[in-house]
Protein backbone atom coordinates (compact mmCIF):
# COMPACT_ATOMS: atom_id res chain seq x y z
CA UNK A 1 0.00 0.00 0.00
CA UNK A 2 3.38 2.44 0.37
CA UNK A 3 3.67 2.34 -3.11
CA UNK A 4 0.15 2.99 -3.96
CA UNK A 5 0.49 6.07 -1.77
CA UNK A 6 3.79 7.49 -3.03
CA UNK A 7 2.86 7.63 -6.39
CA UNK A 8 -0.59 8.79 -5.75
CA UNK A 9 0.26 11.85 -3.44
CA UNK A 10 3.53 12.08 -5.52
CA UNK A 11 2.16 12.35 -9.13
CA UNK A 12 -1.30 12.05 -8.76
CA UNK A 13 -3.32 13.63 -6.75
CA UNK A 14 -4.13 17.72 -7.38
CA UNK A 15 -3.93 18.12 -3.31
CA UNK A 16 -1.80 21.11 -1.54
CA UNK A 17 -0.38 20.80 1.62
CA UNK A 18 -0.51 25.01 1.74
CA UNK A 19 -4.30 24.60 1.74
CA UNK A 20 -5.67 21.27 2.00
CA UNK A 21 -8.95 22.45 1.86
CA UNK A 22 -9.14 23.65 -1.72
CA UNK A 23 -12.01 23.28 -3.06
CA UNK A 24 -10.83 22.66 -6.42
CA UNK A 25 -8.68 19.61 -5.21
CA UNK A 26 -8.89 16.18 -5.95
CA UNK A 27 -9.78 13.82 -2.90
CA UNK A 28 -8.22 10.86 -1.71
CA UNK A 29 -10.56 8.21 0.32
CA UNK A 30 -8.81 5.68 2.32
CA UNK A 31 -11.21 3.00 3.00
CA UNK A 32 -9.43 0.65 4.34
CA UNK A 33 -8.87 3.44 7.81
CA UNK A 34 -7.10 0.41 10.11
CA UNK A 35 -3.72 1.21 7.02
CA UNK A 36 -3.45 5.07 9.60
CA UNK A 37 0.35 4.73 9.55
CA UNK A 38 1.48 4.51 6.23
CA UNK A 39 -1.50 7.47 5.60
CA UNK A 40 0.58 9.74 8.13
CA UNK A 41 3.79 8.85 6.97
CA UNK A 42 2.99 9.60 3.48
CA UNK A 43 1.39 13.22 4.45
CA UNK A 44 4.25 13.64 6.83
CA UNK A 45 6.21 13.31 3.69
CA UNK A 46 3.96 15.52 1.44
CA UNK A 47 4.57 18.77 4.18
CA UNK A 48 0.57 18.37 5.65
CA UNK A 49 2.36 18.61 9.14
CA UNK A 50 6.07 17.73 10.75
CA UNK A 51 7.20 14.18 10.44
CA UNK A 52 8.30 15.09 14.26
CA UNK A 53 4.73 14.70 14.83
CA UNK A 54 4.30 10.95 13.67
CA UNK A 55 6.03 10.50 17.17
CA UNK A 56 2.42 10.96 18.74
CA UNK A 57 1.08 8.00 17.10
CA UNK A 58 -1.25 6.53 19.45
CA UNK A 59 -0.54 8.31 22.13
CA UNK A 60 -3.13 10.02 25.01
CA UNK A 61 -4.07 13.00 23.09
CA UNK A 62 -2.80 12.99 20.05
CA UNK A 63 -4.76 13.30 16.67
CA UNK A 64 -3.06 10.35 15.20
CA UNK A 65 -5.54 7.53 16.26
CA UNK A 66 -4.68 4.08 15.45
CA UNK A 67 -7.58 4.27 12.21
CA UNK A 68 -7.26 7.18 10.11
CA UNK A 69 -8.60 10.56 11.79
CA UNK A 70 -10.01 13.64 9.65
CA UNK A 71 -8.55 15.64 12.86
CA UNK A 72 -5.47 15.18 10.88
CA UNK A 73 -4.30 18.24 8.30
CA UNK A 74 -5.00 16.21 4.48
CA UNK A 75 -7.53 13.18 5.62
CA UNK A 76 -10.38 14.24 4.12
CA UNK A 77 -13.10 11.67 6.35
CA UNK A 78 -12.26 9.24 9.07
CA UNK A 79 -12.72 5.46 8.44
CA UNK A 80 -12.13 2.38 10.22
CA UNK A 81 -15.20 0.46 10.30
CA UNK A 82 -15.28 -1.20 6.86
CA UNK A 83 -17.62 -0.42 3.85
CA UNK A 84 -17.74 2.89 4.39
CA UNK A 85 -15.38 5.08 2.41
CA UNK A 86 -16.33 4.55 -1.03
CA UNK A 87 -20.24 5.44 -0.83
CA UNK A 88 -18.62 9.12 0.38
CA UNK A 89 -16.22 8.96 -2.43
CA UNK A 90 -19.32 8.35 -5.11
CA UNK A 91 -21.21 11.49 -3.09
CA UNK A 92 -17.75 13.44 -3.78
CA UNK A 93 -17.85 12.55 -7.31
CA UNK A 94 -21.08 13.55 -7.71
CA UNK A 95 -20.90 16.68 -6.48
CA UNK A 96 -17.66 17.22 -7.96
CA UNK A 97 -19.02 16.58 -11.57
CA UNK A 98 -22.01 19.09 -10.43
CA UNK A 99 -19.29 21.63 -9.18
CA UNK A 100 -17.76 21.62 -12.78
CA UNK A 101 -13.61 22.27 -11.67
CA UNK A 102 -12.17 18.80 -12.87
CA UNK A 103 -11.68 17.73 -9.21
CA UNK A 104 -11.16 13.96 -9.33
CA UNK A 105 -11.60 11.28 -6.22
CA UNK A 106 -9.79 8.16 -5.38
CA UNK A 107 -10.63 5.68 -3.09
CA UNK A 108 -8.37 2.98 -2.00
CA UNK A 109 -10.12 -0.69 -0.62
CA UNK A 110 -9.05 -3.31 1.18
CA UNK A 111 -9.69 -6.97 -0.72
CA UNK A 112 -11.10 -7.80 2.89
CA UNK A 113 -13.60 -5.09 2.80
CA UNK A 114 -15.33 -6.09 -0.58
CA UNK A 115 -17.30 -8.43 2.00
CA UNK A 116 -19.01 -5.58 2.86
CA UNK A 117 -22.60 -5.21 1.21
CA UNK A 118 -22.32 -1.34 1.48
CA UNK A 119 -19.70 -1.86 -1.43
CA UNK A 120 -21.42 -3.40 -3.24
CA UNK A 121 -24.56 -0.60 -3.25
CA UNK A 122 -21.32 1.42 -4.11
CA UNK A 123 -20.02 -0.53 -7.20
CA UNK A 124 -23.73 -0.57 -8.83
CA UNK A 125 -24.46 2.95 -8.60
CA UNK A 126 -20.79 4.56 -9.80
CA UNK A 127 -21.27 3.33 -13.67
CA UNK A 128 -25.04 3.61 -13.54
CA UNK A 129 -24.63 7.68 -12.83
CA UNK A 130 -20.94 7.04 -15.35
CA UNK A 131 -19.42 8.62 -12.51
CA UNK A 132 -15.70 9.25 -14.80
CA UNK A 133 -14.01 11.23 -12.03
CA UNK A 134 -14.03 8.31 -9.55
CA UNK A 135 -11.31 5.78 -8.78
CA UNK A 136 -11.76 2.78 -7.17
CA UNK A 137 -7.62 1.22 -6.20
CA UNK A 138 -8.22 -1.97 -4.24
CA UNK A 139 -5.22 -3.16 -2.41
CA UNK A 140 -5.39 -6.86 -3.48
CA UNK A 141 -2.88 -8.53 -0.91
CA UNK A 142 -4.73 -11.45 -0.45
CA UNK A 143 -5.05 -12.01 2.93
CA UNK A 144 -7.64 -10.71 5.84
CA UNK A 145 -7.88 -10.73 9.33
CA UNK A 146 -8.49 -14.81 9.85
CA UNK A 147 -6.30 -16.51 6.99
CA UNK A 148 -6.36 -15.77 2.69
CA UNK A 149 -9.44 -14.17 0.98
CA UNK A 150 -9.49 -17.27 -0.87
CA UNK A 151 -9.94 -19.11 2.44
CA UNK A 152 -12.76 -16.78 4.13
CA UNK A 153 -14.76 -15.60 1.86
CA UNK A 154 -13.68 -16.27 -1.90
CA UNK A 155 -14.01 -13.23 -4.18
CA UNK A 156 -12.46 -14.65 -7.16
CA UNK A 157 -13.22 -14.06 -9.80
CA UNK A 158 -12.57 -10.36 -9.02
CA UNK A 159 -11.92 -8.67 -11.95
CA UNK A 160 -14.82 -9.83 -13.78
CA UNK A 161 -17.14 -8.98 -10.98
CA UNK A 162 -16.03 -5.13 -11.31
CA UNK A 163 -16.18 -5.61 -15.00
CA UNK A 164 -19.76 -7.24 -14.94
CA UNK A 165 -20.70 -4.57 -13.00
CA UNK A 166 -19.93 -1.71 -15.44
CA UNK A 167 -16.48 -0.48 -14.42
CA UNK A 168 -13.51 0.24 -16.51
CA UNK A 169 -11.20 -2.54 -14.81
CA UNK A 170 -6.87 -2.49 -14.63
CA UNK A 171 -5.25 -5.11 -13.03
CA UNK A 172 -1.67 -4.40 -12.49
CA UNK A 173 1.44 -5.14 -10.14
CA UNK A 174 0.45 -3.09 -7.03
CA UNK A 175 4.36 -2.30 -6.81
CA UNK A 176 4.86 -1.45 -9.67
CA UNK A 177 5.63 2.18 -9.54
CA UNK A 178 5.12 2.91 -13.36
CA UNK A 179 2.30 0.63 -13.86
CA UNK A 180 0.84 2.44 -11.15
CA UNK A 181 1.26 5.93 -12.34
CA UNK A 182 -0.01 4.62 -15.92
CA UNK A 183 -3.08 2.94 -14.78
CA UNK A 184 -3.74 6.20 -12.07
CA UNK A 185 -2.85 8.50 -14.94
CA UNK A 186 -6.28 7.59 -17.07
CA UNK A 187 -8.49 9.24 -14.46
CA UNK A 188 -10.98 10.58 -15.49
CA UNK A 189 -11.08 7.21 -18.34
CA UNK A 190 -11.71 8.35 -21.89
CA UNK A 191 -14.68 5.93 -21.78
CA UNK A 192 -16.67 7.90 -19.12
CA UNK A 193 -17.26 5.00 -16.61
CA UNK A 194 -15.42 5.14 -12.91
CA UNK A 195 -12.53 2.86 -13.10
CA UNK A 196 -10.95 0.24 -10.72
CA UNK A 197 -7.36 -0.50 -10.27
CA UNK A 198 -7.09 -3.86 -8.61
CA UNK A 199 -3.57 -3.39 -7.36
CA UNK A 200 -2.13 -6.59 -6.74
CA UNK A 201 0.47 -6.50 -3.68
CA UNK A 202 2.15 -8.78 -1.06
CA UNK A 203 1.68 -7.84 2.57
CA UNK A 204 4.49 -6.45 4.42
CA UNK A 205 6.29 -6.39 1.16
CA UNK A 206 10.39 -6.57 1.47
CA UNK A 207 10.42 -7.05 4.76
CA UNK A 208 11.50 -11.20 4.97
CA UNK A 209 9.92 -11.94 7.89
CA UNK A 210 6.59 -9.87 6.98
CA UNK A 211 5.83 -10.66 3.79
CA UNK A 212 2.50 -12.82 3.40
CA UNK A 213 2.76 -13.48 7.21
CA UNK A 214 -0.84 -12.88 8.58
CA UNK A 215 0.77 -12.40 12.11
CA UNK A 216 1.79 -9.01 11.17
CA UNK A 217 -1.38 -7.35 11.04
CA UNK A 218 -1.54 -7.46 14.11
CA UNK A 219 1.91 -7.59 15.80
CA UNK A 220 4.21 -4.44 16.45
CA UNK A 221 8.25 -4.99 15.72
CA UNK A 222 10.78 -4.75 18.71
CA UNK A 223 13.66 -2.58 18.27
CA UNK A 224 15.55 -5.02 16.59
CA UNK A 225 13.04 -6.66 14.25
CA UNK A 226 12.49 -2.65 13.28
CA UNK A 227 16.16 -2.21 12.37
CA UNK A 228 16.01 -5.29 10.22
CA UNK A 229 13.23 -4.35 8.54
CA UNK A 230 14.22 -1.01 7.42
CA UNK A 231 17.72 -2.03 6.39
CA UNK A 232 15.70 -4.78 4.20
CA UNK A 233 13.98 -2.16 2.92
CA UNK A 234 16.30 0.41 2.32
CA UNK A 235 15.30 2.90 4.18
CA UNK B 1 -47.29 15.68 5.77
CA UNK B 2 -45.20 13.98 3.07
CA UNK B 3 -46.75 16.54 0.67
CA UNK B 4 -46.59 19.60 2.62
CA UNK B 5 -42.15 18.75 3.45
CA UNK B 6 -42.04 18.15 -0.26
CA UNK B 7 -43.66 21.56 -1.00
CA UNK B 8 -41.68 23.10 1.96
CA UNK B 9 -38.43 21.61 0.52
CA UNK B 10 -38.95 22.61 -3.15
CA UNK B 11 -39.40 26.16 -1.77
CA UNK B 12 -36.01 26.11 0.39
CA UNK B 13 -34.10 24.45 -2.84
CA UNK B 14 -35.55 27.25 -5.25
CA UNK B 15 -33.67 29.87 -2.68
CA UNK B 16 -31.01 27.31 -2.11
CA UNK B 17 -29.18 25.66 -5.04
CA UNK B 18 -26.79 23.46 -2.64
CA UNK B 19 -29.93 21.60 -1.70
CA UNK B 20 -30.23 17.58 -2.85
CA UNK B 21 -32.51 15.26 -2.15
CA UNK B 22 -31.77 11.83 -2.21
CA UNK B 23 -33.88 8.47 -1.94
CA UNK B 24 -34.23 4.86 -1.33
CA UNK B 25 -36.31 4.47 -4.09
CA UNK B 26 -39.58 5.20 -2.06
CA UNK B 27 -41.70 8.50 -2.19
CA UNK B 28 -43.68 7.85 -5.17
CA UNK B 29 -46.41 9.98 -6.24
CA UNK B 30 -44.70 12.65 -3.33
CA UNK B 31 -41.37 13.34 -4.47
CA UNK B 32 -41.83 13.97 -8.10
CA UNK B 33 -42.04 17.83 -7.71
CA UNK B 34 -38.84 17.97 -6.70
CA UNK B 35 -37.71 15.53 -9.37
CA UNK B 36 -38.81 17.51 -11.91
CA UNK B 37 -37.98 21.10 -10.96
CA UNK B 38 -34.70 20.05 -9.44
CA UNK B 39 -33.45 17.19 -11.84
CA UNK B 40 -29.60 17.44 -10.86
CA UNK B 41 -30.05 17.26 -7.31
CA UNK B 42 -32.62 14.80 -7.23
CA UNK B 43 -31.18 11.45 -7.30
CA UNK B 44 -32.93 8.02 -6.59
CA UNK B 45 -30.18 6.05 -5.37
CA UNK B 46 -32.13 2.59 -5.48
CA UNK B 47 -32.81 0.18 -2.71
CA UNK B 48 -29.44 0.82 -0.88
CA UNK B 49 -29.67 2.86 2.14
CA UNK B 50 -26.09 2.33 3.40
CA UNK B 51 -24.61 3.76 -0.45
CA UNK B 52 -27.57 6.72 0.32
CA UNK B 53 -26.46 7.49 3.90
CA UNK B 54 -22.66 7.50 2.62
CA UNK B 55 -22.91 9.38 -0.55
CA UNK B 56 -25.17 11.82 0.98
CA UNK B 57 -22.29 12.40 3.54
CA UNK B 58 -19.89 12.77 0.63
CA UNK B 59 -21.95 15.58 -1.20
CA UNK B 60 -22.64 17.21 2.10
CA UNK B 61 -18.64 16.97 3.04
CA UNK B 62 -18.39 19.16 -0.41
CA UNK B 63 -20.15 21.71 0.84
CA UNK B 64 -23.92 20.84 -0.02
CA UNK B 65 -26.50 20.44 2.27
CA UNK B 66 -28.13 16.74 1.53
CA UNK B 67 -31.72 15.49 2.38
CA UNK B 68 -31.89 11.52 2.21
CA UNK B 69 -35.63 10.64 2.20
CA UNK B 70 -37.64 7.16 2.76
CA UNK B 71 -39.51 5.36 5.17
CA UNK B 72 -39.21 4.88 8.71
CA UNK B 73 -36.40 2.03 9.42
CA UNK B 74 -34.62 1.97 5.88
CA UNK B 75 -32.90 5.98 6.07
CA UNK B 76 -32.30 5.23 10.32
CA UNK B 77 -31.55 1.90 11.39
CA UNK B 78 -30.53 -0.09 8.07
CA UNK B 79 -27.69 2.81 7.91
CA UNK B 80 -27.11 3.65 11.52
CA UNK B 81 -23.58 2.92 11.25
CA UNK B 82 -23.28 5.36 8.28
CA UNK B 83 -25.15 8.00 10.14
CA UNK B 84 -23.36 7.73 13.18
CA UNK B 85 -19.53 7.61 11.71
CA UNK B 86 -19.67 9.33 7.76
CA UNK B 87 -22.43 11.81 8.98
CA UNK B 88 -22.40 12.70 12.45
CA UNK B 89 -18.82 12.73 12.95
CA UNK B 90 -17.93 14.62 10.59
CA UNK B 91 -21.08 17.16 10.98
CA UNK B 92 -21.97 16.17 7.55
CA UNK B 93 -25.42 18.77 6.46
CA UNK B 94 -27.38 15.72 6.45
CA UNK B 95 -30.63 15.52 6.80
CA UNK B 96 -32.22 12.35 7.43
CA UNK B 97 -36.15 12.29 6.46
CA UNK B 98 -38.10 9.29 7.48
CA UNK B 99 -42.00 8.90 6.86
CA UNK B 100 -44.78 6.58 7.86
CA UNK B 101 -43.82 7.53 12.10
CA UNK B 102 -45.21 4.92 14.23
CA UNK B 103 -47.75 2.75 13.14
CA UNK B 104 -48.67 4.79 10.03
CA UNK B 105 -48.22 2.04 7.64
CA UNK B 106 -50.44 0.57 10.24
CA UNK B 107 -51.75 -2.46 7.49
CA UNK B 108 -48.21 -2.90 6.24
CA UNK B 109 -46.84 -4.81 9.16
CA UNK B 110 -43.92 -5.08 11.58
CA UNK B 111 -40.74 -4.15 9.11
CA UNK B 112 -42.99 -0.95 8.54
CA UNK B 113 -43.71 0.26 12.39
CA UNK B 114 -40.89 2.85 13.30
CA UNK B 115 -40.91 2.25 16.66
CA UNK B 116 -37.43 3.07 17.73
CA UNK B 117 -36.34 5.38 14.99
CA UNK B 118 -36.53 8.46 17.17
CA UNK B 119 -35.15 7.25 20.06
CA UNK B 120 -31.84 5.51 18.48
CA UNK B 121 -31.42 9.37 16.34
CA UNK B 122 -31.59 11.13 19.54
CA UNK B 123 -28.47 9.14 20.34
CA UNK B 124 -26.66 9.74 17.66
CA UNK B 125 -23.95 12.69 18.97
CA UNK B 126 -25.05 16.14 16.98
CA UNK B 127 -27.97 14.82 15.51
CA UNK B 128 -30.88 16.88 16.04
CA UNK B 129 -34.27 15.60 16.10
CA UNK B 130 -37.68 17.04 15.11
CA UNK B 131 -41.00 15.17 15.34
CA UNK B 132 -43.95 17.32 14.08
CA UNK B 133 -47.55 17.03 14.93
CA UNK B 134 -48.90 19.07 11.90
CA UNK B 135 -48.58 19.98 8.26
CA UNK B 136 -48.15 23.49 10.02
CA UNK B 137 -44.80 21.79 11.96
CA UNK B 138 -43.26 20.33 9.19
CA UNK B 139 -43.62 23.25 7.42
CA UNK B 140 -41.69 25.28 9.68
CA UNK B 141 -39.08 22.05 11.01
CA UNK B 142 -38.36 21.72 7.04
CA UNK B 143 -36.94 25.64 6.74
CA UNK B 144 -35.31 24.98 9.71
CA UNK B 145 -33.19 22.17 8.78
CA UNK B 146 -32.87 23.25 5.56
CA UNK B 147 -30.70 26.18 7.13
CA UNK B 148 -29.70 24.85 11.12
CA UNK B 149 -26.06 23.31 9.30
CA UNK B 150 -26.59 20.26 11.46
CA UNK B 151 -27.19 16.69 11.42
CA UNK B 152 -30.70 16.39 11.71
CA UNK B 153 -33.69 14.06 12.08
CA UNK B 154 -37.27 14.67 10.73
CA UNK B 155 -39.93 11.93 11.59
CA UNK B 156 -42.99 12.30 9.18
CA UNK B 157 -46.11 10.51 9.67
CA UNK B 158 -47.92 10.15 6.07
CA UNK B 159 -50.78 12.17 4.53
CA UNK B 160 -53.77 13.50 5.86
CA UNK B 161 -52.74 15.16 8.96
CA UNK B 162 -55.18 17.95 10.25
CA UNK B 163 -53.58 21.47 11.91
CA UNK B 164 -53.79 20.59 15.27
CA UNK B 165 -53.75 24.69 16.38
CA UNK B 166 -54.00 27.91 14.22
CA UNK B 167 -50.89 29.44 15.61
CA UNK B 168 -47.50 28.24 14.85
CA UNK B 169 -44.26 29.04 17.20
CA UNK B 170 -40.86 29.01 17.30
CA UNK B 171 -40.33 25.05 15.94
CA UNK B 172 -37.42 24.90 19.12
CA UNK B 173 -39.76 25.68 21.72
CA UNK B 174 -42.69 23.44 23.14
CA UNK B 175 -46.39 24.64 21.38
CA UNK B 176 -49.46 25.06 23.24
CA UNK B 177 -51.48 23.39 21.40
CA UNK B 178 -54.40 23.35 24.15
CA UNK B 179 -54.10 25.84 27.30
CA UNK B 180 -54.74 24.12 30.77
CA UNK B 181 -51.97 24.26 33.85
CA UNK B 182 -53.00 21.09 36.52
CA UNK B 183 -52.30 18.44 33.72
CA UNK B 184 -50.33 19.57 30.91
CA UNK B 185 -49.59 16.54 28.34
CA UNK B 186 -46.28 16.97 26.05
CA UNK B 187 -46.71 15.23 22.91
CA UNK B 188 -44.99 15.00 19.75
CA UNK B 189 -46.21 13.45 16.59
CA UNK B 190 -49.72 13.31 15.53
CA UNK B 191 -50.70 11.34 18.56
CA UNK B 192 -50.76 14.66 19.60
CA UNK B 193 -54.46 15.04 18.37
CA UNK B 194 -55.36 12.21 20.84
CA UNK B 195 -53.84 13.85 23.34
CA UNK B 196 -56.33 16.90 22.86
CA UNK B 197 -59.28 14.37 22.43
CA UNK B 198 -58.28 13.13 25.75
CA UNK B 199 -58.12 16.57 26.98
CA UNK B 200 -60.99 17.50 26.01
CA UNK B 201 -63.03 14.39 28.00
CA UNK B 202 -60.97 15.40 31.21
CA UNK B 203 -62.42 18.33 30.72
CA UNK B 204 -65.97 17.26 31.04
CA UNK B 205 -64.74 15.45 33.97
CA UNK B 206 -63.81 19.16 35.84
CA UNK B 207 -60.24 18.74 34.90
CA UNK B 208 -57.83 21.72 33.66
CA UNK B 209 -56.03 19.77 31.36
CA UNK B 210 -53.25 21.89 28.52
CA UNK B 211 -51.96 20.11 25.85
CA UNK B 212 -48.09 20.91 24.56
CA UNK B 213 -46.67 19.55 21.48
CA UNK B 214 -42.96 18.81 21.85
CA UNK B 215 -41.54 19.04 18.32
CA UNK B 216 -38.28 19.13 18.89
CA UNK B 217 -36.57 16.20 21.17
CA UNK B 218 -33.05 17.67 20.80
CA UNK B 219 -32.08 19.85 21.40
CA UNK B 220 -34.88 19.27 24.16
CA UNK B 221 -35.67 23.36 25.68
CA UNK B 222 -35.83 22.02 29.08
CA UNK B 223 -36.22 25.48 30.04
CA UNK B 224 -39.13 26.16 27.83
CA UNK B 225 -40.52 23.02 29.01
CA UNK B 226 -40.10 23.81 32.81
CA UNK B 227 -42.16 26.81 32.11
CA UNK B 228 -45.03 25.07 30.64
CA UNK B 229 -45.20 22.56 33.62
CA UNK B 230 -44.63 25.32 35.94
CA UNK B 231 -48.09 24.50 37.91
CA UNK B 232 -48.99 21.12 36.65
CA UNK B 233 -49.30 18.51 39.62
CA UNK B 234 -48.93 15.93 37.27
CA UNK B 235 -47.16 15.60 33.90
CA UNK B 236 -48.38 13.31 30.80
CA UNK B 237 -45.94 12.60 28.18
CA UNK B 238 -47.25 11.03 25.52
CA UNK B 239 -45.48 9.51 22.00
CA UNK B 240 -46.18 6.71 18.77
CA UNK B 241 -42.70 4.85 19.64
CA UNK B 242 -41.40 2.57 22.48
CA UNK B 243 -40.75 4.75 25.82
CA UNK B 244 -36.94 4.68 25.53
CA UNK B 245 -34.88 7.58 24.51
CA UNK B 246 -37.65 9.32 22.82
CA UNK B 247 -39.96 11.50 25.06
CA UNK B 248 -41.00 10.31 28.30
CA UNK B 249 -37.02 9.45 28.30
CA UNK B 250 -36.11 12.73 27.69
CA UNK B 251 -38.68 14.51 29.95
CA UNK B 252 -37.94 12.39 32.63
CA UNK B 253 -33.97 12.90 32.48
CA UNK B 254 -34.59 16.47 32.36
CA UNK B 255 -36.63 16.46 35.85
CA UNK B 256 -34.73 13.72 37.34
CA UNK B 257 -32.08 15.79 39.32
CA UNK B 258 -35.39 18.18 40.81
CA UNK B 259 -35.67 17.60 44.52
CA UNK B 260 -39.72 18.28 44.16
CA UNK B 261 -41.49 17.67 40.89
CA UNK B 262 -44.76 16.27 39.66
CA UNK B 263 -45.09 13.03 38.59
CA UNK B 264 -44.66 12.14 35.24
CA UNK B 265 -46.81 9.39 33.53
CA UNK B 266 -44.86 7.93 29.90
CA UNK B 267 -47.20 7.12 27.53
CA UNK B 268 -46.09 4.90 24.28
CA UNK B 269 -46.07 1.65 22.15
CA UNK B 270 -45.67 -1.34 24.66
CA UNK B 271 -42.50 -2.97 23.54
CA UNK B 272 -43.42 -6.10 21.76
CA UNK B 273 -40.34 -8.46 21.08
CA UNK B 274 -41.08 -12.14 19.74
CA UNK B 275 -44.84 -11.01 19.37
CA UNK B 276 -46.46 -11.12 16.30
CA UNK B 277 -48.00 -7.91 14.89
CA UNK B 278 -51.03 -8.36 13.52
CA UNK B 279 -52.77 -6.32 10.56
CA UNK B 280 -54.52 -3.09 11.41
CA UNK B 281 -54.97 0.32 10.21
CA UNK B 282 -53.15 2.94 12.16
CA UNK B 283 -56.28 3.91 14.27
CA UNK B 284 -56.45 0.34 15.26
CA UNK B 285 -53.42 -0.35 16.44
CA UNK B 286 -53.05 2.68 18.15
CA UNK B 287 -55.94 1.72 20.05
CA UNK B 288 -54.77 -2.13 20.68
CA UNK B 289 -51.50 -0.72 22.04
CA UNK B 290 -53.23 0.98 24.31
CA UNK B 291 -53.23 4.67 22.89
CA UNK B 292 -56.75 5.06 22.56
CA UNK B 293 -58.09 8.29 23.86
CA UNK B 294 -59.98 6.43 26.09
CA UNK B 295 -57.11 4.42 27.17
CA UNK B 296 -54.92 7.52 27.60
CA UNK B 297 -57.76 9.11 29.92
CA UNK B 298 -57.76 6.22 32.22
CA UNK B 299 -54.02 6.04 32.17
CA UNK B 300 -54.20 10.06 33.42
CA UNK B 301 -57.12 9.34 36.13
CA UNK B 302 -54.94 6.65 37.56
CA UNK B 303 -52.34 8.51 37.80
CA UNK B 304 -53.94 10.97 39.41
CA UNK B 305 -55.53 8.78 42.25
CA UNK B 306 -51.96 7.79 42.96
CA UNK B 307 -50.59 11.06 43.67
Amino acid sequence: MADILAVLYARILRVDPADPQAASRDRFVLSKGHAAAIMYATLAECGFFSPAELDTYCRDGSIFTGHISHAVPGIEVSTGSLGHGLPIAIGMALAARMEGAGSRVFCLLSDGECDEGSNWEGILFAPHHKLGNLCVIVDFNKIQSFGSVAEVLNLDPFAEKWKAFGWQVEEIDGHDLIALERALSGVPAASGWPTVVIAHTVKGKGVSFMENNLEWHYRSPSDELLAQALTEIGA
Amino acid sequence: MRTTFIESLSQAASENPDIWLLCGDLGYSVLEPFAAKFPDRYVNVGVAEQNMAGVAAGIALSGKTVFIYSIGNFPTLRCLEQLRNDVCYHGADVKVVAVGAGYAYGSQGYTHHALEDAGIMSMLPGMEVFVPCDPMEVRAATRLIATSGKPSYLRLSRAGEPNLATIATDLRKPRILREGREIVILACGPIASRALEAAGELAGRGRDVGVVSVSCLKPLDEMAIRGVVRDASLIVTLEEHILRAGLFSLVAGAFAGDAVRPPITGIGIPEQGGKTSLAGSRDALLDAAGLSAQAIVARIEQSLARR
